[in-house]
């Protein structure tokens, strides 16, 4: 009896003792899975999108950073966490036969441009000098809030340029360059403030795969769209527009976007397969030595997307209502609607200032350096070749 | 040999010696980058520093709360020092200093009222007390001022009633238990570690739900009433005045955190970006709680809040659901509709949805005449905003009395707790800023610094030392203004403009540039140097020939 009893018991207990370990097993597997999803530690995204060339001839550009503008909207990044800058308007261009429109499929399918654009720095302000304020974070004072990067160290930030490149070196507005070491240095700045969790690097130019040679900073992934040595081909050109519309490797990236939905679980490994040598005709690159996650544990939605941690409110502060604050505010109503006051306008433009401007006075200044030398050259030689008598002729 | 020719070689000789002696030197003086002293061993020595937290706290003893031979012993101080158990390189210790005394005739008279609340109505006349202090009073064991079965009694003025006991160990017995309470209104490990969030390695009880606004100088706060459905609903709400009565108290017992400014705004046809699904059991709307985070992105767009203030911005919006989408309630992930209706995003804002009453249709043709009850909508969002900045509910010890906020929301001694945590934080952000600064100065050659922004260094670090000083001794409030002095020199000496460096040349520049200019100078004398070595050399060796 008490054998039984006792066995009983223990069966009973061991029973229970499974039972509890499946449950703590469930409960740490699904704390796993939540622990998983949030793995990537970054509380926001932002995005810098870089055009950098003008003329209309490389519509492809700007066609190729408002395409990834749009999968990163569509994917939840909002305009306040976008930074976009395109070196030239080629919707509003004189020559586009189409105005306020930039098309990225040929037939003029998919207008990138639409409505709801919002460009950050445009045509001349996108200098080398400003796209390293912006990634450094050091902008003059009066810079407004939609022109800074205000990422904190929880940011993770993708970052696309555009444009025409050479080995080491990147072309802004076919005036100057940035290097690539110039692009390390403003990584490693940027990870020295903690100003990202983890860096998505894309870049589509010639010889793309230079400008990842120099970083050095943690957590940076990188693609290019070809290797050193090799050019990046354009996709298809339209004939009504007359120029080509888009670049090949962005074509096939952005192939792949559509297929990603905010929820979708899409890794890092399908994006460095994107765009064969088959249809890129050159061979894209990527990097992640630099990167501490394994690639295929990294989510495209983690740089591409944005979905904001939300909690439910669940309490409340108890507040004592004010009838006669009611009542008073009644009142007030009526006797705003009588007192109405004639609105003012602040001036816009200092007409009177404009219409009768003085020529400014120029400060006058010495002759510089080189001109004061080479008049002392030429009194030098003349004074050589002919003799100092002929100074008397002069004082 | 011709003295035209011992010129020669002493000419060439002395152009050697000026190129290589006065010109090597100004050549490399006027090409090296500018930088103005630093005091980098001082910014070394930051990362070392021991934050030392004290809280002042006074005991107050009643004339029967201890045994007789105790009360011989006042007054008396005793100090509690502790290291807080983080990760951090900064040592934390907190210390509370325990000044015990007697009770004053007026605290006797107070203390014997027959309400706790009565009591402290009295006590709080004569002085107001200093930021982070706090004042505990030790009454009888049997006294009727609490309730019988509670311990202590925790106000929302930084004091607490706390019950003595007749025992020999009475003191030890009662200091732990001051400990505890003062812990609860000032100072626990959540508390700081919850302001250290963003310095702390990532671990597996940090959950980024929790995660309060950064510390910064300023705030805004944008009330916005979205209204989709016009046609249906013509809604007013009387924010002015609600902002009046019920934020802005809120917002002046916060003022010592910062600057806030507060604006509201009514958006029309501004609908949210996901379609309530129809619940058919209730008749209702419902928003699932995995959809909710998926609202914010699309309404964000035209709150306009990037224009609003270079301040971080916190943004309340009121929705007003349509006709077609009436009633609409917000579920949880358990599925039951949440009573407040509302939900919150940390660093961001608050969401409240505000159903019409369905009364209101009844008599009336659309549009409708909705007039918002501001209580409970400022209800519901002071309770976010207490959320948002991260004023949590204080972990209470056991039996104890805990009243509620006051009718500003906002208990005195939740500012102090507030208080301590930004000026922890602030410290470790300057003494990151200007460690990395220095870091990026070793690293990177090509940085200018100026002067300014070495006396904005300067300055950033005597702020820190400072900061350090002033909460050690206790001074809370002139800590926490040291501390927001540290933060803006150091993000303004990191962040200043000029640091930009573009003074880069690849290799294959600089030759380009200096070759021709240095080669045709420095070839004549180099081959003419040559050249006299050589010579004299042979002249050595030919009298050994001879010889």
């Amino acid at each position: 009896m008490a054998a039984n009893s006792f066995r009983s018991r223990a069966l009973t207990a061991l029973a229970g003792l499974l039972a509890l370990s499946f449950g703590s097993l469930a409960d740490s597997r699904i704390e796993d899975q939540a622990e998983q999803f949030f793995r990537s530690g970054h509380t926001n995204n932002w995005a810098v999108l870089v055009c950098t060339s003008r003329f209309w001839f490389n519509y492809r550009h700007v066609a190729n950073t408002l395409s990834v503008y749009r999968s990163v909207k569509r994917l939840g990044i909002p305009d306040s966490h976008i930074v976009l800058m395109l070196a030239d308007d080629m919707a509003c261009n004189a020559r586009n036969p189409k105005p306020a429109t930039v098309f990225s499929h040929k037939n003029m399918e998919l207008n990138v441009y639409g409505d709801d654009v919002e460009v950050d720095y445009r045509s001349y302000e996108v200098t080398v000098e400003n796209f390293l304020r912006v990634l450094t974070g050091r902008v003059p004072p009066g810079t407004p809030r939609s022109k800074r990067l205000l990422s904190d160290d929880r940011s993770n930030i993708l970052i696309y340029m555009t444009g025409h490149g050479g080995n080491g070196f990147l072309k802004f507005q076919d005036s100057e360059e940035i290097t690539n070491i110039e692009l390390a240095d403003a990584f490693e700045q940027m990870w020295q403030k903690r100003r990202y969790n983890e860096l998505l690097f894309i870049i589509d130019t010639c010889q793309g795969a230079s400008m990842y040679e120099r970083f050095y900073s943690p957590n940076i992934m990188a693609l290019a769209s070809s290797q050193v040595g090799e050019d990046s081909l354009s996709h298809q050109p339209d004939p009504a527009i007359g120029v080509h519309l888009m670049d090949r490797y962005t074509f096939y990236v952005l192939e792949f976007l559509e297929e990603i939905n905010p929820a979708s679980q899409t890794n890092m490994n399908d994006l460095f397969q994107v765009c064969p040598k088959s249809l890129c005709v050159s061979t894209p690159g990527h990097r992640t030595d630099l990167f501490q996650r394994d690639p295929k544990n990294v989510l495209i939605t983690d740089f591409f997307g944005s979905v904001r941690k939300v909690e439910i409110t669940t309490e409340t502060i108890s507040l004592q209502p004010d009838l006669g604050i009611m009542e008073s505010s009644n009142k007030e109503d009526q006797i705003d609607e009588e007192r109405m006051e004639p609105l003012k306008y602040a001036e816009q433009l200092p007409v009177a200032q404009i219409i009768h401007q003085k020529p400014k006075l120029k400060d006058w200044h010495p002759p510089g350096g080189f001109i004061l030398g080479l008049w002392a050259l030429i009194i030098m030689v003349f004074f050589k070749t002919y003799g100092i008598k002929h100074m008397k002729f002069i004082f | 040999v011709p003295p035209e020719v011992v010129r020669g070689k002493r000419a060439a000789l002395f152009f050697a010696a000026v190129a290589i002696v006065l010109g090597l030197p100004l050549w490399w003086k006027t090409t090296e980058t500018y930088r103005a002293p630093l005091p980098y061993s001082q910014i070394s020595g930051l990362n070392a520093l021991q934050l030392r937290l004290m809280v002042p706290v006074t005991v107050v003893f009643t004339r029967d709360s201890v045994p007789l031979d105790d009360q011989e012993k006042l007054p008396f101080t005793v100090v509690h020092e502790r290291e807080i158990p983080l990760k951090y390189k900064m040592k934390i210790k907190c210390r509370f200093q325990k000044a015990y005394r007697r009770a004053l005739d007026h605290e006797e008279e107070a203390l014997s009222l027959g309400s706790v609340q009565e009591a402290e109505t009295m006590l709080a006349e004569p002085q107001e007390q200093s930021e982070g202090s706090l004042t505990v009073y030790v009454i009888s064991e049997h006294s009727p001022l609490l309730p019988q079965d509670m311990m202590s009694y925790i106000g929302p003025k930084r004091t607490a009633v706390m019950r003595g006991i007749m025992h020999r160990e009475a003191f030890n017995i009662i200091g732990r238990r001051i400990i505890q309470v003062a812990q609860a209104m000032s100072l626990t490990e959540d508390v700081l570690a919850a302001a250290l969030a963003d310095h702390l390695p990532e671990d597996k009880w940090s959950s980024d739900k929790r995660r309060p606004l950064k510390s910064s100088l300023g705030y805004e706060i944008t009330f916005s009433l979205l209204n989709p459905d016009p046609k249906s609903h013509d809604v007013h709400w009387d924010i002015e005045g609600a902002v009046q009565r019920y934020v802005q108290p809120f917002l002046n017992a916060l003022s010592a955190a910062g600057n806030f400014s507060v604006d509201s705004q009514i958006l029309y046809y501004a609908m949210l970006g996901v379609n309530p699904r129809f619940d058919p059991a209730s008749s209702s709307y419902y928003l699932a709680s995995h959809s909710l985070p998926h609202v914010i992105n699309p309404v964000e767009s035209r709150l306009g809040s990037s224009a609003a203030s270079l301040y971080p911005v916190l943004n309340f919006l009121l929705y007003v659901p349509e006709l077609a989408h009436s009633p609409l309630y917000i579920q949880d992930k358990d599925g039951a509709p949440v009573a407040t209706n509302a939900f919150h995003s940390p660093r961001w804002g608050g969401i409240m949805v505000y159903n019409v009453d369905p009364k209101a249709y009844n008599a009336s043709k659309l549009p409708v005449r909705v007039e918002v009850d501001m209580v409970r909508v400022m209800e519901v969002f002071l309770a976010q905003l207490r959320l948002l900045f991260g004023i949590a509910q204080p972990q209470l010890p056991p039996k104890c009395l805990f009243s509620g906020p006051k009718s500003e929301g906002l208990m005195t001694w939740e500012l102090d707790r507030l208080l301590w945590a930004r000026s922890v934080e602030n410290l470790a952000t300057a003494t990151t800023t200007l460690t990395s600064l220095a870091q990026l100065l070793g690293k990177i050659s090509n940085i200018v610094i100026k002067d300014d922004v070495a006396s904005e260094v300067y300055r950033a670090v005597a702020a820190v030392q400072k900061a350090a000083e002033e909460l050690a001794s206790g001074h809370l409030a002139s800590a926490f203004v040291a501390s927001q002095e540290a933060v803006t020199s150091s993000e303004r000496a990191f962040f200043d403009p000029s640091l930009l460096h573009l003074l880069y040349f690849p290799d294959d520049q600089k030759f380009a540039i200096y070759i021709p200019l240095f080669l045709p100078m420095a070839v004549p004398i180099l081959l003419s140097l040559v050249k006299i070595f050589l010579e004299t050399r042979k002249s050595w060796k030919k009298p050994e020939k001879i010889d």
